[in-house]
């Protein structure tokens, strides 16, 4: 009696199945770079000497990806088309910015470097909705090489969508500041987040000098920009905007003052964003007699510890309460 | 550098020229060798530095007062008093001039901690000015810190608990003014001075005033003793004004005065309307075709969509000079500073004036410019326009077009609507009319119940219109309009024309076949210096 139960054998059972075959025939099979590798030189490059550092070529992304052809006409049509077609009407829905101090604008002639606090990834977009024509559509961004420029895909969605520029964050480099120089210099308005990055706790940072160095190398103005109630769209660490009403105040162009340094120019633009947001959370003569006291309530928030710096927010609280219910949930 | 007013005399080259006619225009062929018109100067160049202009002005006061962060304080009280509606024509273009003198004043005051501030639309017997008149006039930044909790608002001159009695001219007159004006540690006047009229002692005085005060020189006797109420020198209106002034300024009431002037772009270098401001011979294949292009829409538009229209164009008038200090002192200079825009040289009187008549006078902004109103535009705003003699000699006619339309606003312009049905109807006459008329309407409850509480002028308002052409009336031998509602021409008492051919031919019967023609052509404003 055979062991399957006395039955013959009508086929013979394979060793292996047939997944396993196509894995072996495939892995039998040259890929293209083993073909690559078995071409003799000078079909294939030159193996590099033991002992001998190789040449590395430089990245292209990050603080190097090169983002001229943004400014190509055909680049700048479809940012307008962009800018006006989805982002300002996206904007209206889930900002609804509320503007104050366009008129301060009226007698600027010429680039300006727009100066605003940051708190959100929606400042720059909802910025680029709302600053006024003619800079609207003449303008770039400064933003964070490393987080912006880090692959092709966001380098050149950065660079289409707002006209962005790499700007190194985490040490003074020369070519972004050059090439922000360069674009002013040729009649682009410039938008840059001075405290370098977004507040991590609804609070401010201190204002870096960058805006106010390239205010006195172009001789060009810095307007005081104050953004707020961004956070609560889209605060630092959330992925999923939610609508919320924004404000946005304008300042009066700035000129640095005779041998006044970019620190001190930029502590003057910091001092003038917190009265513009002190006057946007309040009104605008009580805003200027704290401003004229040295009064004004700070963006850096109080010097205390993370609950005491919290709880002072107040209504700037980034984190959105509950809804309250009248009766509990019982559910059904 | 802007080229000056001129007179052109007409020949038989002289291409047609623009008419304004209300919320529309007329192109009209002046007959040759006997015409001539009078063209405005180009606007003059504005202030480079507003901002710093201001600032200066307001650092270096003019005459016997100090400069502004001086006279500030803590604790004190501080009222900012500023021109209504009726300034400028057309409404300017934001920012407006009040809102950045305003705003660089309470900075001043913010920094010398000064927390009792009202600021007060002077608007005199005027209506009283909507939210977004008063907005687009402050600014947003000061309406929202002092409108809502009251402390911005119009003047009331009917209010007796906030109106004090300030003393008597040795003529008599009953000086009374605003209330928190009078009794402030400072009274800060913002002015806009569009015309010669406009500014000095009138701002605070008229401004601020009550119809207790104002009806002593806004009467019949007034203004015809006022030839013209544009040249203060010989204005009975001035004179009155000016001592009332005194009365002010004897009280101790410290009055801190900023005036400013603008240059007359009035439709801009650029854009559709740009074309009115240019001289007809200048107009270039693109003006012409514009011009066409809005004539034949505007005609074609029914009158109110015509009127929105019109209504909401902001005129990009700029800052040509701001001074501050005391109220004479300053307004010398204010006055040479408009002068400079407006005079025009003007060799001898005319037999026949001609002048369109636009959509806007001061009376009707956001609103309707009714028969009453176009009478006094016509006799007493632009016949007005002169300096020495008037432009028309004693005697003479004057033919202006506009349509006339019989509407009112019935909001703005109540009393109006009587004084046209009632008044008119028994008599045209400026004397008759005040002796029998005007206590009645002054002293409605009714109509004085809209002007406190509505959108309403004064119920004694349409008088003063009236009176403002009395002068005009007393002067000229006939009065034609041009295309304007028959039956409401007539009711004015003044002669209705299809063409303006038609006009002159009847303007013959009083000053002969061959009478002399000068046609004002305004806007933008100008002013006849008739030697």
């Amino acid at each position: 009696m055979s062991a399957n139960g006395g039955r013959p054998s009508d086929r013979k059972s394979l060793p292996v199945s047939g997944k396993t075959l196509l894995a072996l025939a495939k892995a039998a099979a040259p890929s293209p770079k083993s073909v690559a590798r078995s071409l003799p030189f000078p079909l294939r490059p030159g193996t590099v000497p033991v002992g001998v550092e190789p040449k590395r070529e430089p990245s292209k992304f990050g603080a190097n990806y090169d983002t001229d052809w943004a400014r190509s006409y055909p680049a700048r049509a479809a940012r307008v088309l962009l800018l006006e077609g989805v982002l300002r009407p996206s904007m209206t829905l889930l900002a609804a910015p509320i503007l104050r101090g366009v008129d301060r604008l009226d007698d600027l002639d010429g680039p300006a470097i727009f100066a605003p606090n940051h708190h959100s990834h929606i400042d720059t977009p909802l910025l680029l909705s709302v600053i006024p024509e003619p800079w609207r559509h003449h303008i770039f961004v400064a933003a964070a090489a490393d987080y912006f420029f880090g692959n092709r895909i966001t380098a050149t969605a950065s660079a289409l969508a707002m006209g962005a520029i790499p700007f190194e964050r985490t040490k003074i480099s020369r070519r972004s500041s050059d090439e922000a120089a360069g674009l002013i210099n040729d009649g682009w308005s410039f938008l840059i987040f001075p405290e370098g990055g977004r507040s991590p706790d609804g609070w401010g940072q201190p204002f870096r000098g960058g805006a106010a160095y390239l205010s006195l190398k172009c001789e060009v103005p810095v307007v005081p920009v104050y953004v707020g109630g961004t956070t609560r769209i889209l605060r630092k660490g959330k992925r999923l905007p939610r609508p919320s009403i924004t404000r946005v105040v304008f300042g009066r162009p700035m000129w640095p003052h005779e041998d006044e340094d970019s620190r001190r120019f930029a502590l003057r633009i910091e001092n003038e964003v917190s009265a513009l947001g002190d006057e946007g959370r309040n009104d605008w003569y009580q805003a200027r007699k704290r401003a004229h006291a040295g009064e004004t309530p700070s963006m850096r928030g109080p010097q205390a510890g993370d609950w005491r710096r919290h709880w002072d927010l107040g209504d700037r609280s980034p984190i959105r309460r509950r809804q309250k219910r009248t009766w509990p949930n019982l559910g059904d | 550098m802007p080229r000056p007013g001129f007179v052109l005399d007409v020949d038989r080259s002289t291409p047609p020229i623009l008419f304004h006619h209300g919320e529309g225009f007329r192109l009209e062929k002046l007959p040759a060798d006997r015409s001539r018109i009078i063209y405005p100067a180009e606007p003059l160049e504005p202030l480079d530095d507003i901002e710093g202009s201001i600032r200066r002005a307001l650092l270096n006061p003019i005459g016997d007062q100090k400069p502004l962060p001086e006279l500030l304080f803590p604790g004190m009280r501080l009222t900012i008093a500023f021109d209504d509606i009726s300034l400028p024509l057309p409404q300017m273009k934001s920012p407006d001039i009040r809102q950045r003198v305003i705003e660089q004043v309470l900075d001043h005051a913010a920094a010398a901690g000064v927390d009792d501030v009202h600021l007060i639309a002077a608007l005199a017997l005027h209506r009283r000015m909507t939210e977004d008149e008063l907005r687009h006039a402050v600014g947003d930044r000061v309406y929202e810190a002092f409108a809502p909790s009251g402390a911005l608002y119009n003047h009331d001159a009917e209010d007796p608990d906030n109106l004090v009695e300030v003393g008597t001219t040795d003529k008599g007159e009953i000086v009374e003014i605003n209330k928190r004006a009078a009794e402030s540690d400072l009274l800060i006047y913002v002015n806009i001075n569009l015309v010669a009229m406009d500014g000095g002692w009138k701002s605070t005085a008229i401004g601020l005033a009550s119809y207790k005060s104002i009806k002593y020189h806004h009467n019949v006797h007034t203004m015809r003793h006022s030839t013209s109420f544009m040249d203060r020198e010989k204005s009975e209106l001035h004179s009155s004004t000016w001592r009332m002034g005194h009365v002010l300024r004897d009280a101790g009431i410290n009055i801190f005065q900023i005036e400013t002037t603008m240059n007359n772009n009035v439709f801009g270098t650029e854009g559709p309307m740009s074309v009115l401001q240019k001289r007809e011979w200048e107009w270039n294949p693109r003006d012409r075709a514009t011009f066409l292009a809005m004539k034949a829409g505007l005609d074609r538009m029914p009158a109110r969509s015509k009127r929105k229209v019109f209504q909401s164009w902001r005129a990009p008038h700029q800052m040509t000079s701001v001074q501050a200090g005391e109220v004479e002192a300053v307004h010398e200079i204010t006055t040479a500073n408009v002068y400079a825009q407006h005079l025009v040289p003007v060799e001898g009187q005319t037999d026949i004036m001609t002048m369109g008549l636009p959509y806007i006078g001061p009376y009707n902004v956001n609103s309707i410019l009714n028969p009453i109103l176009v009478m006094c535009l016509g006799l007493g705003y632009f016949f007005n326009l002169y300096k020495g003699r008037p432009l028309v000699r004693q005697g003479g006619v004057l033919i202006m077009s506009h349509p006339t339309p019989w509407e009112f606003h019935p909001v703005h312009h109540p009393s109006y609507i009587d004084f046209f049905e009632q008044v008119l109807a028994d008599t045209t006459d400026p004397k008759v009319i005040e002796e029998t008329y005007e206590k009645q309407f002054a002293e409605d409850d009714w109509y004085r119940h809209l002007y406190r509480t509505s959108y309403a002028y004064h119920g004694v308002h349409p008088f003063y219109m009236w009176y403002w052409g009395a002068h005009a009336l007393e002067h000229l031998g006939r009065v034609i309009v041009v295309g304007g509602n028959e039956k409401a021409v007539r009711r004015l008492g003044f002669q209705p024309a299809s063409t303006l051919t038609d006009a002159l031919e009847m303007a013959s019967d009083v000053v002969g076949r061959d009478a002399s023609i000068t046609h004002f052509h305004n806007p933008p404003v100008l002013m006849a210096d008739v030697t």
